[in-house]
This record gives C-alpha cells, sequence and structure tokens, in this order.
C-alpha cells in the first residue's frame, strides 16, 4: 500500500486542510530552525523532527486541550501538533523574554500546560511515567480525557517504559504510548539497540495492544490513533503504537549523519509524508494545488515574521534568573 | 488571643496518619500512592481493607475510609509510581507518593529533581507541581546500607524542591499538613526510628509553616542546631550539660528548604557558638551548609570554631555497636560543646 491510501480519508475538508496546513508548519518550522540554528540564532542543542510530522499530526488532531501529551527532546512538531503558539515558541528557541517559557525552556523543554503539552523533556524515557500521572489525573477526575505518551526507539530500552506500560495496563489508563521509531538513537541504529524486530511486540509483556503503523502515512497512524484514542476513552486502556518513521536531519543539528547513506535518506524522502499527503488531497479533489501553495506561502510568510519578532523581542533581564523556582519559598 | 489548640497524647506515626486522613477529607484530589501503603490489593477479603498499611503501619486505616482508588497500591516500580505523581500533580492531582526508604531516591532520581523539580522553572512559572514525597530516613534499626541513610542534604541542594524533617509529632502532623497543601514539591523525611516517639499533638487541621525553624529548648551559653532524630539526642546532651552549667539552646530547623536563616543567626549572635548535629554524611550537607551560613553572616558573632557532629563518611553499617558508633550520640555532642566553651 503506498502512503496516504488508507482509510481516514473520509474526513472533512476542513479537518484534512488543517492536518495539512499543521504539517507544513513543523517542517517549515524545522528547516527555518536548522537554517537560523547554522546561522547562529539559537544557542544550545536543537533536534528537528522534519520527516515525522505525520506522527504528531495523526494523532493530536484527534485531541483537545483537555488531553495531554508528553514529548521528547525532539519536541517541535508535538509543540506545534498540539497547538502551542508558534511566535512563542520561534522566541523561546532563540531564549527570548517572549517566548512561551520567557527563555528559561528552550527547545528542549517547550511546555503549555494550559494546552495540554506537559513539556519537550530532555531525558530519553523521561516523559513516560509522567503521562500516566496525567492519564491517571483523568482517571481519578473523570474528565474524560487521555493522555498520548510520545518517545523514540531508544526510550523503549529505558526502565521508565517498561514501569510505565505495565502501571499503566494495571490501573487501566487512558494513555497511548507512541513510539516514534525513526531507526536511530542517537547515531545507533535500532536494530542493534533494540532486542525487539517490532517495538510494538514489547506490548505483549503488558498483555495491552501493541500496533506497528507506517509513520509516514498520516492517515495510517489517524486511524491507528482513532482506535487506540477510543480504547483509552472507553476505559479500556492503554495501547502501544510503534510509528516506523524517519528523521530527515541528524539527531541534533551538527551531527554529521555518518551513520546512515545517502541512498537510505533518499529512500525515506521519497516517501515524504507531507507530498504524499499533498498528492492525495489533490487526487481526490479536496483541494487544488493553488489552494495548497497558498497554505504553504502563508505557513511561510507567518514564520517568517515570527522570526522578525523573535530577533526584535529583548532577552529576559538577568534578574529572571532568579524566579520561577518555586510558587512560594 | 491566640488559643492554644487542645492536645493529646500520639506517636509520631499515628501523627502522620492523622495529617493524612485530615488533607484528604478536607480535598478530593489528594490521593495516598506507594508500595503496600494498603497492601493485599485485589485479596477478596480485602477489597476495603488494608493487609499491612504500609510497612511501618503509617498509613494504616485509611483505604477503609478512602477507598482503593484514593489509597493506591503501587508495583515495586519506583521511577513508575514517584513520576506518575509527578505527572498527575501537574494536571490536576495533590498526591502524596511515598517513597518507601530515601534509600531507594536512586531508582527514581529523575522523576524528582529533573522532572518536577524543574518544571516550574523550565516551563517558565507555568506550571505547578504539588506532590509531597514521604520517606523514611534514619539508622537504629540494623536495616544497614540501603535502608538506613538520611540523605536529605542531596534534596536539599536541589531547587526546586522544598525539605521538611520533622522531629517531633506535633511537628510532624503540622509540617505534613502544610506540605501537602503546599503548591511545590515536596520531601518529607520520617525518621523510622521515631514513629513510635510520644508527645502532645494539637487537634484540628492547622499547618505549621515550612521555613519556621522551632527553638526547642532556650540556652545562652551554646546553639545546638540538630536535625530530625537528633533534636533528641541533642536535648539529652543539653540536660548533661546543664548539670556543668552550661544552657544549651536547641534549635530544630524543622525544614532544611526553605531553611530558617534568621532564627539561626539570632541563636548564634546570642550565645556566640554553634554545634551542628546531623545523622547525614560529613560532606556537601546540611550540616555544612548551616557552618557556611553562620561562617558568611554570623562570623563577628562567634567566640569559638563552629563545630560539626555527623555521621562519619561511610555508608551505615548493619552490627548493632558499627551502627552505635555511626550515629552521633548524646555524649559526643556533650564531648564537641565542652571542646568549645
Amino acid at each position: 500500500m503506498s502512503a496516504a491510501t488508507a482509510g481516514a480519508i473520509d474526513l472533512d475538508r476542513e479537518t484534512l486542510l488543517s492536518m495539512y496546513e499543521r504539517m507544513v508548519q513543523i517542517r517549515t518550522f524545522e528547516d527555518q530552525a536548522g537554517t537560523n540554528f547554522a546561522a547562529g540564532l539559537i544557542p544550545g542543542f536543537v533536534h528537528l523532527y522534519a520527516g515525522e510530522e505525520a506522527v504528531a499530526v495523526g494523532i493530536c488532531s484527534q485531541l483537545s486541550d483537555n488531553d495531554y501529551i508528553t514529548s521528547t527532546h525532539r519536541g517541535h512538531g508535538h509543540c506545534i501538533a498540539k497547538g502551542v503558539d508558534i511566535s512563542g515558541r520561534v522566541a523561546e528557541l532563540m531564549g527570548k523574554s517572549t517566548g512561551v517559557c520567557k527563555g528559561k525552556g528552550g527547545s528542549m523543554h517547550i511546555a503549555d500546560v494550559e494546552k495540554g503539552m506537559l513539556g519537550a523533556n530532555g531525558i530519553v524515557g523521561g516523559g513516560i511515567p509522567l503521562a500516566c500521572g496525567a492519564a491517571l489525573t483523568a482517571k481519578t477526575l473523570n474528565t474524560g480525557g487521555v493522555a498520548v505518551c510520545f518517545f523514540g526507539d531508544g526510550a523503549s530500552n529505558q526502565g521508565t517504559f517498561h514501569e510505565g506500560l505495565n502501571l499503566a495496563a494495571i490501573w487501566n489508563l487512558p494513555v497511548i504510548f507512541v513510539c516514534e521509531n525513526n531507526g536511530y538513537a542517537e547515531a545507533t541504529p535500532v536494530r542493534y539497540h533494540c532486542s525487539a524486530s517490532d517495538i510494538a511486540n514489547r506490548a505483549g509483556s503488558y498483555e495491552i495492544p501493541g500496533v506497528v503503523v507506517d509513520g509516514l502515512d498520516v492517515f495510517a497512524v489517524y486511524e491507528a490513533a482513532r482506535e487506540a484514542i477510543a480504547r483509552a476513552r472507553r476505559g479500556d486502556g492503554p495501547t502501544l503504537l510503534e510509528a516506523k518513521t524517519y528523521r530527515f536531519y541528524g539527531h541534533f543539528q551538527g551531527d554529521q549523519v555518518t551513520y546512515r547513506t545517502a541512498d537510505e535518506l533518499d529512500s525515506y524522502k521519497k516517501r515524504d509524508a507531507i507530498v504524499s499527503l499533498r498528492n492525495a488531497l489533490i487526487e481526490r479533489d479536496i483541494a487544488s494545488e493553488e489552494e495548497l501553495s497558498a497554505i504553504d506561502s502563508r505557513v511561510s510568510a507567518a514564520l517568517d515574521q515570527s522570526w522578525v519578532d523573535a530577533k526584535a523581542a529583548p532577552f529576559p533581564e538577568p534578574e529572571e534568573t532568579l524566579t520561577d523556582v518555586y510558587v512560594s519559598y | 488571643m491566640v488559643v492554644e489548640a487542645a492536645t493529646r497524647t500520639m506517636t509520631y506515626q499515628q501523627a502522620i496518619n492523622e495529617a493524612l486522613r485530615i488533607a484528604m477529607r478536607e480535598d478530593p484530589t489528594v490521593i495516598l500512592m506507594g508500595e503496600d501503603i494498603a497492601g493485599g490489593a485485589m485479596v477478596d477479603h480485602l477489597i476495603n481493607d488494608d493487609a499491612w498499611g504500609g510497612p511501618m503501619g503509617v498509613t494504616k486505616g485509611l483505604v477503609q475510609e478512602f477507598g482503593r482508588n484514593r489509597v493506591l497500591d503501587t508495583p515495586i516500580t519506583e521511577a513508575g509510581f514517584i513520576g506518575a505523581a509527578v505527572g498527575a500533580a501537574t494536571t490536576g492531582l495533590r498526591p502524596v507518593a511515598e517513597l518507601m526508604f530515601v534509600d531507594f531516591f536512586g531508582c527514581c532520581m529523575d522523576q524528582i529533581y529533573d522532572q518536577g523539580a524543574k518544571f516550574r522553572y523550565m516551563f517558565g512559572g507555568k506550571a505547578r507541581c504539588p506532590v509531597t514525597i514521604r520517606t523514611q530516613i534514619g539508622a537504629g534499626l540494623s536495616a544497614a546500607g540501603q535502608h538506613s541513610g538520611c540523605h536529605y542534604s542531596v534534596f536539599t541542594h536541589m531547587p526546586g524542591i522544598k525539605c521538611v524533617v520533622p522531629s517531633t509529632p506535633a511537628d510532624a502532623k503540622g509540617l505534613l499538613l502544610s506540605a501537602i497543601r503546599d503548591d511545590d514539591l515536596v520531601m518529607f523525611f520520617e525518621n523510622k526510628v521515631l514513629y513510635g516517639s510520644k508527645g502532645e499533638v494539637p487537634e484540628g487541621d492547622e499547618g505549621i509553616p515550612l521555613g519556621k525553624a522551632d527553638i526547642k529548648r532556650a540556652g545562652d551559653d551554646v546553639t545546638i542546631v540538630a536535625i530530625s532524630r537528633m533534636v533528641n539526642q541533642a536535648l539529652i546532651a543539653a540536660e548533661t550539660l546543664a548539670a556543668e552549667g552550661i544552657e544549651a539552646e536547641v534549635i530544630d530547623p524543622r525544614t532544611l528548604s526553605p531553611l530558617d536563616d534568621e532564627t539561626i543567626l539570632q541563636s548564634v549572635a546570642k550565645t556566640h557558638r554553634l554545634v551542628v548535629v546531623d545523622e547525614d554524611n560529613p560532606r556537601c550537607s546540611a550540616a555544612t551548609d548551616i557552618a557556611a551560613l553562620v561562617a558568611d553572616r554570623g562570623f563577628d558573632t562567634l567566640d569559638a570554631p563552629i563545630k560539626l557532629v555527623t555521621a562519619p563518611h561511610t555508608p551505615v553499617p548493619f552490627s548493632p555497636p558499627l551502627e552505635a558508633f555511626y550515629v552521633p550520640s548524646p555524649e559526643r555532642i556533650a564531648d564537641v560543646v565542652r571542646e568549645i566553651m
């Protein structure tokens, strides 16, 4: 089955175009972040999500602010998909006072609890128990919400993965564990670091559903997540969803990516999820090439403006270092 | 006019249990999580009853009143359930998690200090993490190297964490109520040797503010700052010294983070001498921190070197004579005071 031909095409036009726009936002955000990191505008470490857009958007497009997500060091895509303000995110990358975290978090710690975004996370596997906790809140307070826990293939070897899956299973928590298997934990291939041919197989140890999905097909992701989310909302407990995906950039910006071949990268770029979605929307007469190009242009222009605004924004005052440690002390 | 609440004699353990019950009654978002805090989950004849009520019985009887959805037995999965408590706290619950022994912090430290303690800061002030983590500390029961440490100094070192070290039943109750009501991450260190100790405990639901030291004994000749169970050791030493004409002021900081600097500095300004008694290991510790505070801000008031009476820089030994050597004794405290008089 080629990409973008699975179900979920029954979605209405508005939803489909919104998903397309989100995916383009993520790609454009990441491409610009890469360029601006190289230009010295972004301090610290940056891990880009480009290539994996179908996963974040296929899932988060089915969530509301009442639902929580936990994210990873590669968290820009999850933030955008969950609706965190993009201009505030650009400013945060630059460490400006107008950033969503006032410049105190940066790329790896962007969060917006009001939006249900519990943080990118600099610790591999660090978000997994947190998502169980968010799901425990939803269950205890009967909010109807679910928690979606994004993590990479590398995190599936951390103790927190196994502890979190077991806890969610025995407590029947409304959580969807989403393993974004992009083939590499930093510079180490999954075939080396993981004993399982499919990470989803590890669900079997906890007797919860384990589903493998093509992470480059937004419709396939959407369909699989729809079932997992419905299951969680019904009170039937957690699911482990493994999305086989690929990152177009290295582990971090500056990574020379010597551990994978140009041919391999090209083979995945030929299956680019955004191109596939774009083609599907045109083929099915859901949108014209011109309409989609207008979305592309609008997204680029808005992001360009965000960078202009962020460059002009002030850095935080030094005294800001001392605030926000405690609610009271 | 301050109306003193009526009191009853209770054990430290009963006082903690009472605080938990009060907090759970007043706030439905307070839940308890921990290993065998009820015990016997899914055992037919224990549906609304506990097998243990915690390994020391501290949480006994709570599952009967609040049920198993609020008194959550966890698997032995410290990273999992401490992390879940942190995640739940960030999303609207007010969990009280029990880390059975503080020595187990290695199993879950990332979730405490890298996640919960840093959220508010990293997220620009837009998160709260009102979780209380109760944990046992202290040598004295021959529980040996992995069940006897204090380690509150480790947590005191870390921004974003508050550290509470009650030494009496009344303090345990009042401070635990404040810890649970607090909107930050609080580590609540219960000294296992004190669980059976008795004292007068006020009725009612009044909390004791975090960051307020208590002068457990007034005196003019030397200030002894003592932490947790060491307050009792210091009070015994103070009686010995009083018979020799030395009146010690014994200060219980009650919380190490925040630390009530002023009460300590004011006392040293009066007595001109400081001894810090701490059962934790001596390097980079609460004791060295308090000594540094006085050296920095109270140096001119001192008439003698600051002295520390602490555990040695070793793990806690098993054999009773070795363990007795490890824990600061009233005799050692009195000897050190005599050295600087």
